[in-house]
Parts: structure tokens; sequence; C-alpha cells
């Protein structure tokens, strides 16, 4: 008999087509594990698909907002978002990587305006998709690791 | 800097249209009843005393500090507090700040126009443009020249937006310093991207007798942590008038200033020094420019 080597869900989101080897960090940045919260996560890594190996993250009883949704773009730009309700894909999207991202990430400059003690937003442009490259709106400079940048 | 290659060109037709009155030879006051608020949080020379002065020059007024201790920012003013209280004040605001991109958002968030004067180590296009106006009356032209800059690339703030203009004016660059203090990657590419010829040395004996126009800047001593290590880097960078024998006889010697030991006060009176005419140039242009914003014409 062929096991399922993870189940179906519910209700909840499935982000398919992750990069292999970033289902972590697109928890890490959807904050999960969330305390006090008992619903469940679970993430495969590595599996093979048919555009080659890829990561699989099913967060049930969560349905991603925009904002959650551009982070993920960041971290694994090829990979789609389908809504679950009651067992059936209600809706189905890839990820896309907007021109401009607002309050995602931090900027990595010490010395940038935008980390410093005002009323500011960070911004940051877009500069390339492939790889994924942005750019300080204020100071200019580009993170090396966006990952870790995320806000 | 965001101008484009015809934009820099237009601000340099009209700076040439204000040396004149840079010099004092000719008078105006286009810029009448108009005020300039000089925030300067940040020590400045030249470029706080050439806005002033091309403020003045074209008949309009200054207000301003010098220093951000005498300000309420010593008591815990926020810049975008600072900035909503001057736009109330004058007609136009020239900034130097020590954080980058405080020049951007301000901007943001003024509605009179705002003039960035440096940013800390981000940007100081009204040296760009100065630079630029000064290599086209020396030489005649930007684009058929073979610049190289010395000395501290990575840090140095005036070299970086100079490298991207005259990259979009096709020059041919070389760029000298020892590996540790050379040119950032990002600007690398992007000259490369732009489709501009640049090489990269540390040797500036290789190069001299090459290059139309010499680009110094200063080596800071803070930048490295072994002091034995700073004598040697920076004096391999020297310019004097046993290494200018080589050079071009029309060859020009630029400096943003201040300078320290990199070029020898013996250099001063040869016919090869033009970063005095340099340091004038920022009046023309700052004239040019303050016309620009506020008249939106020379």
């Amino acid at each position: 008999m062929k096991a399922l080597k993870i189940q179906p869900i519910k209700n909840g989101t499935v982000i398919d087509h992750i990069d292999p080897g970033c289902a972590l960090k697109v928890l890490r940045i959807l904050k999960i594990p969330e305390e006090k919260k008992e619903s469940i996560v679970s993430a495969v890594m590595n599996v093979k698909g048919k555009r080659g190996r890829k990561d699989i993250v099913k967060v049930e009883d969560r349905e991603l907002d925009p904002k959650e949704v551009d982070k993920i773009a960041l971290l694994a730009p090829h990979a789609t978002i389908n809504i679950i309700r009651d067992y059936k894909v209600v809706e189905k999207h890839l990820v896309e990587v907007p021109d401009e991202i607002t309050d995602i990430v931090k900027c990595a400059n010490p010395n940038c305006i935008s980390n410093a003690r005002e009323h500011i937003r960070s911004r940051f442009i877009i500069k390339s998709r492939t790889p994924i490259r942005i750019r300080c709106f204020y100071c200019g400079r580009e993170p090396e690791d966006i990952a870790s940048r995320i806000i | 800097m965001d101008f484009s290659r015809k934009e820099i060109e237009y601000v340099l037709d009209c700076a040439e249209k204000m040396v004149p009155t840079a010099r004092g030879e000719k008078t105006s006051d286009s810029l009448k009843g108009r005020i300039m608020a000089s925030l300067f949080f940040e020590v400045s020379t030249r470029t706080r005393l050439s806005f002033e002065t091309a403020m003045k020059r074209l008949g309009g007024m200054v207000i301003g500090f010098a220093e951000a201790s005498t300000t309420s920012t010593k008591k815990g003013e926020s810049l975008g507090d600072t900035i909503r209280m001057a736009e109330n004040y004058a007609d136009v605001i020239v900034m130097r700040h020590p954080l980058e991109g405080s020049a951007r958002f301000t901007a943001e968030i003024a509605r009179i126009p705002v003039i960035n004067g440096g940013d800390g180590a981000g940007h100081h296009p009204t040296q760009c443009l100065l630079d630029l106006f000064t290599i086209k009356t020396e030489r005649g032209t930007i684009g058929k020249n073979r610049v190289a800059m010395v000395g501290d690339l990575k840090y140095g703030r005036t070299v970086h937006s100079l490298a991207h203009a005259l990259a979009l004016f096709n020059t041919k660059m070389v760029f000298v310093a020892p590996e540790q203090l050379q040119m950032p990657r990002e600007v690398l590419e992007e000259c490369s991207e732009l489709g501009a010829s640049i090489s990269v040395t540390d040797q500036l004996e290789d190069i001299i007798e090459d290059i139309d126009v010499l680009y110094v800047t200063r080596i800071q001593k803070e930048r490295f942590p072994d002091p034995e290590e700073y004598e040697k880097v920076a004096g391999s960078y020297v310019v004097d008038c046993d290494l200018l024998s080589q050079a071009k006889k029309d060859m020009i010697v630029m400096h943003p200033l201040p300078r320290v030991n990199e070029i020898l006060p013996e250099v001063d009176n040869t016919k090869h020094a033009a970063y005095f005419r340099q340091a004038f140039n920022g009046i023309p242009v700052r004239m040019a420019l303050l016309s620009l914003v506020l008249r939106g014409e020379s």
C-alpha cells in the first residue's frame, strides 16, 4: 500500500513548488510555530515533482494575506499558493514579486535613515527577479541575505 | 544620482551661463525675495559656503545652521519635524545629514524642493555635477577622456556618483586603489551595464602616461586598523611633480578637497592643478540648480 507522506488538509493554505531547501525559511517568515495555536503545520522537503525537486508547506486553518504572499515571493519566487476549503482547492495562484515592497524587509545598513528614529516605512525596489535582488529606496544598499532581514 | 545624460547636460549648460555672475562680473536679482534654508547637520566648508554664495549672487537670502548641535536636534527633535518647520520658513532646502537616504526621505515629506548636499556615505550629487562641469570646461568635452580615479574608492561617496555619471557619457575609466579600497562591486557592475569601458589597477605609475584626468581622493586613516598599513598605502598614491613629469602635458588633476598629503603643494602651481578651479565651479553649478528648482529656468 502506498502511504501518503502528508495528509490532505480540510481548511487552510498549501504552499507548493517552494525551491528545495526553502521550506524552513517560509515557515520562519510566516512566524510558525505560532504560540497558543493548535492547528497543524506540515512541511516536506526535497520531494520529487513534475518540475523537479521542491518543498511543500501546509498550514491548516489559516489563509495567507497579500503581505504574507509578498514575503514568500521574495524567498520562493516559483511557489504556488492554494487556498483549501472543505478539502477543495478554491483558489490557486502563483506568487508574484511586486515592483516595490513596503514594511517587509529591514535595511541592513545601520546608517540608513529608514533605521533611524523617524516616522518612516521601510521601502525596497526590486532590482532583479531571477535571482531576487532588492535595493533600499532610501540608501540604495542591497541586502545579501534577504531572509534574515525580513521583518 | 538619478539624472539622465540629457538632464546633466542641461544643468551644465545652465551653469556655464552663470559663470560671469558667479565671478561677480555681472549682478543678478533673479531670486530676489526667495529664501534658501541651509540645513547642515554635518560640517562642511565648500558645499555650504558655495551654496550660500550661489543663492546670494542671485539676489536671494539664506537662513540655516552649520552644525546640528545648535538646533533642537540636540533636544531630540526628529529630522521629519525639523523639515516640517523649515519648509514653512523657506522656498528651498539644501541639506547635509550624516544618515544615508536622509535627503530622499526629506524630499518625500517636504512641500518645497530639496537639494542633497551630501547624505552620510551615500550621495553627493552636486559635487558630481561640479566635477562634470570641471571636466567639461577644462577639457572641452566629457566623453572623450580617459579618467583615472585614485584613492579611497570604496568609501568615497563622490567617486561612486562620478563613476555612474561618467559611464552615461561613455567615458573610459580606470580605478586605482589597493584591493581593500577598490570600487564596490555594485558600482563596477553598474558602469559595465551602462556600457562604459572600465579597468582596475593598484599601480598609479602604470597608467599615468595614458590618462586625461586624474581624480584624486583622500585615503582616510580610520579605514585601517594598522597605522603602518595606512602609511604604506597612503604613501603609494601621493601625486607630486615627479609623477606628473610622466603625464600628458594637458592632463588635469582634480580633487573634491579637503586634501591632506595626497597632492603635494608643489603641484598647485603646475598647469595640471585644476582643484581650486573645481572648487570655484561649485558656485555656478549650484546657482544653476537653485535657479532651476525655484524658477524652472536659469
